[in-house]
């Protein structure tokens, strides 16, 4: 080991500017990983519904914001929904999972008490049936009853709101960590009058939106009869959501020829469609650190290729006073394997850097250490996999090459 | 002694396609990322308003009380005005030329029989925005002083919408339904959209909409037409009163000449503020009001996406580690040819000389680094463009930023030359000669 290190003091520059590159390489590589796991992970996490077997829409009338006549066919439009063929079932929600408008409300652990609300927790509202069309699984406790459901809606006084609720974990794990919520009681309304008691808990649901303010997936389910002005959910058979769409436009106009379907898609590209930034961000990761990868092992490979011509004689001194073949590979291996591990300490050390600085501008998590571990596996097998090529030359030096003077 | 350099270069790069290839490449590739990134970066933090932006300023007030949790949404609701506030900086009259402004989305019901209802979005405003702005007519012209507070229904149309609406008839004086109203039309407008458009607020998508019909806010509040835009209340609910003192819903623009009147009207800020928070309205420092320019504005609403700074830093992190490769590269190769400068050196070449020329090899390579990190950069925008965002359709490579790309490759593989350059011409021949 000791005269590796003595003949790379011979090549200071360069042996600094090859630890260099990797150390970049590394820094950038790590957190670029890191932001790809982070991405994939949100793109794979459970929206909480039956993604592939549900088509949405929404209709809005000609008074829409103005009269609040909006919504008055619902009951039509609900038994024409659910007369089309491949229709299983239809219900009316205030909002699907990711598909964009929101309410949120503070819900209070005690009545009347504002010291001990919890801001901005998203209120989802559906008709009888919700949980079954949506495939909403219970987790803890028991779907609503039908006696349940009540005429409310949140933007008319004189109405009674329900009186149970489901709740995320999310939730539960915030109004009351560690204990069992089902049973329990937390208070909503604008004076935390309105009490609301817990009968079901559900792992996944998450928001229509996701956003600082409210979270990922912290909300809670009111049963009620009807959405007015909300979303038709469509419980379809995978393979009939394409003819459903197609015609759900003309059979929801039919019931009222003044009214405008706004939204209507299948449920599946609304997922798809909120991740599109995501996934746009995963490919430029992917594309830019293959790329890195590629140029820094181009890189080695020319450095170490020039090295091994500049030492020619020198492999043939050593192989000529007994130095095997597999002697003279292992020094370029050793050597490499030397630089690169001096890169990867400055570059874990800057990509740690890297991380707390982008921490700071863009609300990212603290990177788990196991990323710096992968990012030094991968520059460590790619610095032995670009000096293999090199070295394997270096052996194949003959001892001769000693004798002759140049 | 340039043309003989630039012979030589050409030849040793020649002699090693590969090695040139490679740092051809990693300039290319660098290049090419930022550029993408950089050109994405420069049309989004353009000027709308070329030669008028100087002129135009934000006014901002914080009628906010000091207690509670105002951005939940991600944005300060006092970014925007209360009617109370806005119709009393009208009044004031101390800019040129001042307009409050708010998002409408109007359903159009369209005579003609063929066509069915839809949705369009505009704007409500006062009269001074279209003077302000530069707004260009082509027939009519805005409504007039006294049809801005007289609640008149009168609507200017931008001109693809009366297209369809009227055809190629004159639409001047025609009739339009917009929600349950009919309004007159007393201008259309060429279609003018400035990217972005920087007076909507933070619910648009300010690179895509465009403003399709426009009529006076006192009509629009007088009949309770429906607002597009973000709304926030504090206090007692004022139940959808857009007149209430604690609801900010209005966009406020003014224009001033020059910094003497921008000074003297952010002192009337702070006098009114003042005189609000004596009057019990407002409960912040006076000296909380501000005045923005309009790029100032628009740094402020910090238009740009944090997942494209974000590729920013990382292609601008990519070409550092593209420099540091070619730099590598470039000390291998110039020392490799540590006999060749040695022949030059003992011939009568100064240092200088050899620095000059091997400063022009890795030019040569910046420029064809360039020219590769040009088509490069093209098919990042092309791609660019294929994102569904709303900033896709203007990731577009001017004349400007393509010279950029050729000058940042050039300058950024010379930067990288000229270590390897400088080691090269400190090599010192005796010692070379020796072994030949």
């Amino acid at each position: 080991m000791h005269p590796i290190i003595s003949a790379l003091k011979h090549h200071k520059t360069t042996v600094v500017l090859v630890a260099l590159e990797i150390a970049l390489t590394c820094a950038i590589v790590t957190n670029a990983l890191f932001l790809i796991g982070d991405r994939v992970a949100a793109i794979r996490a459970p929206t909480g519904v039956s993604d592939n077997e549900l088509v949405w829409a929404q209709t809005s009338g000609l008074d829409l914001g103005q009269g609040g006549k909006a919504g008055d066919d619902t009951a039509a439009d609900m038994a024409a929904l659910q007369g089309m063929p491949g229709v299983e079932s239809v219900v009316t929600t205030s909002g699907l999972p990711l598909s964009g408008d929101m309410f949120s409300r503070s819900v209070y652990r005690r009545s009347g008490d504002k010291g001990s609300s919890l801001d901005n927790v998203v209120e989802y509202m559906g008709s009888p049936g919700m949980l079954r069309t949506l495939g909403i699984k219970v987790s803890e406790g028991r779907d609503f009853l039908p006696k349940e459901h009540v005429d409310y809606d949140p933007f008319k006084k004189g109405q009674l709101p329900p009186t149970v609720a489901i709740i995320t974990r999310t939730l539960a794990e915030e109004l009351w960590p560690g204990q069992d919520p089902l049973g329990k009681t937390f208070w909503q309304d604008s004076n935390g009058k309105d009490a609301l008691q817990v009968v079901g808990v559900v792992d996944h649901l998450l928001n229509p939106q996701i956003n600082n303010a409210q979270g990922i997936d912290r909300s809670f389910i009111l049963p009620v009869a009807m959405v007015r002005g909300g979303l038709y959910v469509l419980r379809v058979k995978p393979g009939a959501r394409g003819a459903v769409k197609r015609d759900l436009p003309e059979v929801l106009t039919r019931i009222d020829p003044l009214r405008m379907v706004t939204e209507d898609h299948i449920y599946s590209d609304t997922v798809s469609d909120f991740y599109h930034g995501d996934r746009a961000m995963i490919w430029v990761l992917v594309v830019v650190t293959s790329c890195l990868l590629a140029l820094t092992a181009l890189g080695v490979v020319g450095l170490s290729s020039f090295w091994v011509q500049q030492r020619t004689r020198q492999i043939g001194i050593r192989r000529a006073i007994g130095a095997t073949r597999r002697d003279i590979l292992r020094y370029f291996q050793f050597e490499n394997l030397l630089i690169v591990t001096a890169g990867i300490v400055i570059g874990s050390l800057g990509a740690v850097g890297l991380n707390l600085w982008l921490m700071q501008r863009y609300e990212l998590a603290h990177m788990p250490l196991a990323w710096l571990a992968t990012g030094a596996v991968v520059l460590w097998l790619l610095g032995q996999l670009a000096v293999l090529g090199p070295a394997l030359r270096a052996a194949r030096v003959p001892p001769v090459v000693a004798t002759r003077s140049v | 002694m340039f043309g003989y350099y630039l012979d030589l270069a050409w030849r040793s790069l020649k002699r090693t396609p590969i090695l040139t290839g490679l740092m051809v490449l990693a300039i290319g590739l660098g290049i090419g990322a930022s550029m993408t990134m950089l050109t994405v970066l420069h049309v989004m933090t353009d000027d709308p308003m070329p030669g008028r932006s100087a002129q135009l300023y934000v006014p901002h007030l914080n009628p906010l009380p000091l207690k509670g949790n105002f951005f939940a949404n991600g944005y300060d609701p006092s970014d925007h005005l209360t009617w109370p506030d806005a119709m009393a900086l009208l009044k004031a009259h101390r800019a040129r030329r001042q307009a409050a402004l708010a998002a409408g989305y109007l359903l159009v019901r369209p005579a003609a029989a063929d066509l069915r209802t839809f949705y369009v979005s505009g704007r409500y405003t006062t009269v001074d925005f279209f003077a302000m702005f530069g707004v260009p007519f082509e027939h009519g012209s805005s409504w007039n002083e006294a049809e801005d507070s007289a609640n008149a229904h009168v609507v200017v149309l931008a001109d693809s919408l009366a297209r369809k609406l009227f055809g190629d008839t004159d639409a001047i004086g025609k009739m339009v339904r917009l929600g349950e109203n009919d309004f007159r039309v007393v201008g259309i407008t060429t279609d003018w959209h400035p990217s972005p458009l920087f007076y909507a607020d933070e619910r648009a998508k300010r690179y895509a909409d465009r403003d399709l019909f426009f009529l006076p806010l006192s009509t629009a509040v007088d009949l309770n037409l429906n607002t597009d835009g973000s709304v926030d209340s504090w206090g007692k609910m004022p139940n959808g009163d857009m007149r209430s003192a604690t609801t900010a819903w209005l966009q406020f623009w003014v224009q001033l000449d020059g910094p003497t009147q921008a000074a003297a009207y952010k002192r009337f800020l702070i006098d009114y503020s003042a005189e609000q928070k004596s009057l019990g309205r407002f409960q912040r420092p006076a000296t909380d009001a501000t005045l923005y320019s309009l790029m100032g504005w628009l740094a402020h609403e910090n238009l740009v996406p944090g997942d494209v700074r974000l590729q920013m830093w990382l292609a601008l992190g990519f070409l550092l580690v593209c420099m540091v490769n070619v730099l590598a590269l470039l000390l291998a190769k110039f020392l490799r040819r540590s006999g060749e400068i040695s022949v030059r050196r003992a011939l009568g070449a100064r240092r200088r000389d050899i620095f000059v020329q091997f400063g022009i090899e890795s030019a040569v390579i910046g420029v064809a680094g360039g020219v590769l990190g040009v088509l490069i950069s093209e098919l990042g925008l092309w791609s660019v463009r294929h994102r569904p965002d709303d900033y896709a359709h203007i990731a577009r490579m001017d004349a400007s930023m393509l010279l950029t790309t050729l000058a940042l490759a050039v300058f950024a593989s010379t930067m990288a030359g000229l270590l390897p350059a400088w080691r090269a011409c400190r090599v010192v021949p005796a010692l070379q000669l020796k072994t030949l």
